[in-house]
């Protein structure tokens, strides 16, 4: 497990979970479910934190030797505007990572598939890391793949809906098929929701609501993280498959009766 | 011929027409606990769940009600509120709304800030941290024209504003493209009654006599491209179920129509009102805090906005619970922040409760577990497609 680490562009990270930093009830609170989850990428809200600001609620608590800062451009409606974020971001050094979310409708937050690919065709043109949010749409993270993204993040059920993986199916072949890491966003809302897109093969998870929202967040954040280690180290120690019939677990013939 | 579908108003006469409202409003009348309790069990509530909640039994069951309102709050936006404040462009009005502090038989001194003195007043709430602004404006195209609020909006933006929102008399769907172009962000346009009789009992004069017009404003500005538009009644004014079915049944034609548009939804209670104006149908705190939980319930996405209108210890009582965005430290009269001074004020709108300067509310916030949010939007986020 030592040498397990996930590369994303060429850079290692040994945890496998993600972590957003809305929603906490202060930036203290944010800073110690962070720490407790291990996590090493913190996405954070373009539209919500004042970037060239040190003494930013979330900012302040977040150190860039520490953590990848992804920012992400969140409230972006078209390609236009996703790409406008990602620039300032960069503008103003904060990284030139970006996990790319174009949703057009403010309600359930699902992201559009035709500005989403033709901001990251830019944005990967112009130099970006991008870390794409999708529909569990597999041909969708082909196309994204192709054009050079560094993951393709599936979402498993709508934001903060708390549902899990209710794409699963889909997921299960955007894992099969993808030459790029699979991380699976949104919808998360127990830490076996987690250990199971990582016994799937997802690459990693990222969580925000199910943390920031929980009674202890810190506390939830450590559920998180074991649920990460435990889905992987299942994942690699190769998940029996699921029977239709009972079977014994062990072989019955050579018995002495 | 005319659908329908073609507008509010004709989905509300359809209403009305049809016996729908009334049925629903017998419906609020016959709720049973059980109806109530079945209601709180499946979340998003439905629309007969809706009903359930706005009823006499929901009253003994508030505090559940509450608390679910208080989860599902927090699920959608996290443990956050957002602040914002409005700058009072002017206080010249041509209308006769009875209610109102600023009608134009109301004999106070009249303010139209210049744009410098908006530039005055930005510069001192953005150096208090605020980054949502609200402009308001009484009705007068001689003192207010669009030209006007065109210039303040793009200053505003200019200062670094992140969110501008206009609150003022309904425009035409062109004037509202305009405005977006500017960089506006969002419009506040209360129907202040869904109840016709009513809505011509208290516009006296003026030409917001014109319902219809008034009722369509939330499309047009959907329909320009702006970004989220604001609805909500005032409280007080019509008979207290039949206005929370209209808004209902508002808030949900908008979000099937402008799927890309953002609804929130105000709640403005008329405490105090100019002399001679008695209040029909005024609103407990009991009926408010059911309001409010109903709506988040039945419409987990829709921001919900408490202003200064309401004293501090409601209003601490709701942050969160329903209420992801209240406004603090607000003054409703022009120039009221710098160029005039409190003293020798412009006449006001309405009399702020909530009198806290915006730290305290902070900190009321804080207090209620929760974390006050000065910017949750970017200026790169334009409003118009
Ligand atoms: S409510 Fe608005 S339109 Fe009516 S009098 Fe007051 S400022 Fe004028």
């Amino acid at each position: 497990m030592d040498n397990d680490s996930l590369e994303i562009a060429g850079r290692k990270f040994s945890s496998r979970l993600l972590l957003g930093t809305g929603k906490f009830r202060s930036g203290q609170l944010m800073a110690q479910a962070i720490e407790a989850s291990g996590s090493q990428i913190v996405t954070v809200a373009l539209r919500r934190v004042d970037i060239n600001n040190p003494r930013d609620h979330i900012m302040a608590h977040l150190d860039p030797s520490k953590y990848l800062i992804l920012p992400n451009t969140s409230g972006a409606r078209n390609a236009e505007e996703a790409v406008r974020l990602a620039r300032l971001a960069r503008a103003a050094g904060v990284s030139d990572w970006v996990k790319l979310e174009v949703t057009p409708e403010p309600r359930y937050l699902l992201p559009d598939p035709v500005e989403t690919l033709k901001a990251a065709e830019i944005l990967v043109k112009e130099g970006f890391i991008v870390l794409p949010y999708i529909n569990a749409d597999p041909v969708l993270a082909r196309r994204l793949a192709d054009i050079g993204t560094a993951t393709v993040m599936p979402l498993g059920s709508p934001i903060g809906s708390n549902q899990g993986i209710r794409t699963k199916e889909s997921i299960a072949i955007i894992i099969e098929q993808s030459p790029v890491p699979v991380v699976v966003d949104a919808g998360l809302g127990a830490p076996s929701h987690a250990a199971e897109a990582l016994e799937m093969g997802a690459a990693a998870v990222l969580v925000n609501t199910a943390i920031a929202v929980a009674g202890d967040p810190p506390a939830m954040a450590l559920a998180f993280k074991k649920g990460v280690e435990a889905g992987r180290a299942a994942y690699l120690a190769g998940l029996g498959k699921p029977l239709e019939q009972a079977e014994a677990s062990s072989p019955l013939a050579g018995l002495p009766w | 011929m005319e659908t329908p579908d073609q507008s509010f108003f004709h989905s509300l006469t359809a209403m009305e027409s049809s016996g729908a409202l009334s049925e629903a409003l017998e419906r609020i009348t016959k709720s049973t606990v059980s109806d109530v309790n079945n209601a709180m069990e499946r979340l998003p509530v439905a629309w007969p769940g809706f009903l359930a909640l706005l009823s006499g039994p929901a009253e003994n069951h508030l505090d559940e009600i509450k608390s679910l309102a208080k989860n599902l709050t927090a699920q959608r936006f996290g443990h956050t509120v957002n602040l914002y404040i409005p700058i009072y462009l002017s206080n010249a009005c041509i209308n006769q709304c009875a209610y109102c502090g600023f009608n134009s038989r109301m004999d106070i001194r009249r303010k139209t800030l210049s744009l410098d003195e908006v530039g005055l007043e930005g510069e001192r709430l953005f150096n208090e941290g605020f980054r949502n602004i609200l402009l308001v404006a009484g009705e007068s195209r001689k003192d207010t024209p669009l030209s006007l609020m065109e210039q303040s909006v793009r200053a505003l933006k200019e200062m670094g504003f992140v969110f501008v929102g206009l609150e003022a008399e309904p425009l035409g769907e062109d004037e509202y493209r305009i405005l977006g172009e500017a960089g506006l962000d969002g419009v506040t346009v209360y129907q202040e009654t869904y109840d016709r009789e009513m809505y011509a009992r208290v516009h006296k004069a003026g030409p917001k006599k014109d319902y219809q017009w008034r009722l369509g404003a939330p499309e047009r500005v959907a329909k320009a491209g702006i970004r989220s538009v604001s609805v909500g009644f005032l409280l007080g004014l019509g008979e207290f179920c039949a206005e929370a079915v209209a808004l209902a049944a508002h808030v949900k034609y908008l979000q099937k129509r402008f799927w890309q548009t953002s609804v929130s939804v105000s709640f403005p209670r008329i405490h105090q009102a100019p002399a001679g104006f008695e209040l029909a149908n005024a609103v407990s705190d009991t009926r408010l805090i059911k309001l409010i939980s109903a709506m988040r319930l039945f419409n987990p996405d829709v921001t919900l906005t408490l202003s200064t209108r309401e004293a501090p210890a409601l209003r601490d009582e709701l942050f969160g619970v329903g209420i992801n965005q209240v406004s603090a430290g607000s003054k409703t009269s022009p120039g009221a922040y710098t160029v005039i001074g409190s003293e020798s004020s412009a006449g006001e709108q309405f009399p702020v409760v909530d009198e806290r300067p915006p730290h305290e509310v902070a900190e009321a916030i804080k207090k209620a577990g929760l974390e006050f949010v000065w910017k949750d939007w970017d200026k790169n986020l334009r409003p118009v497609a």
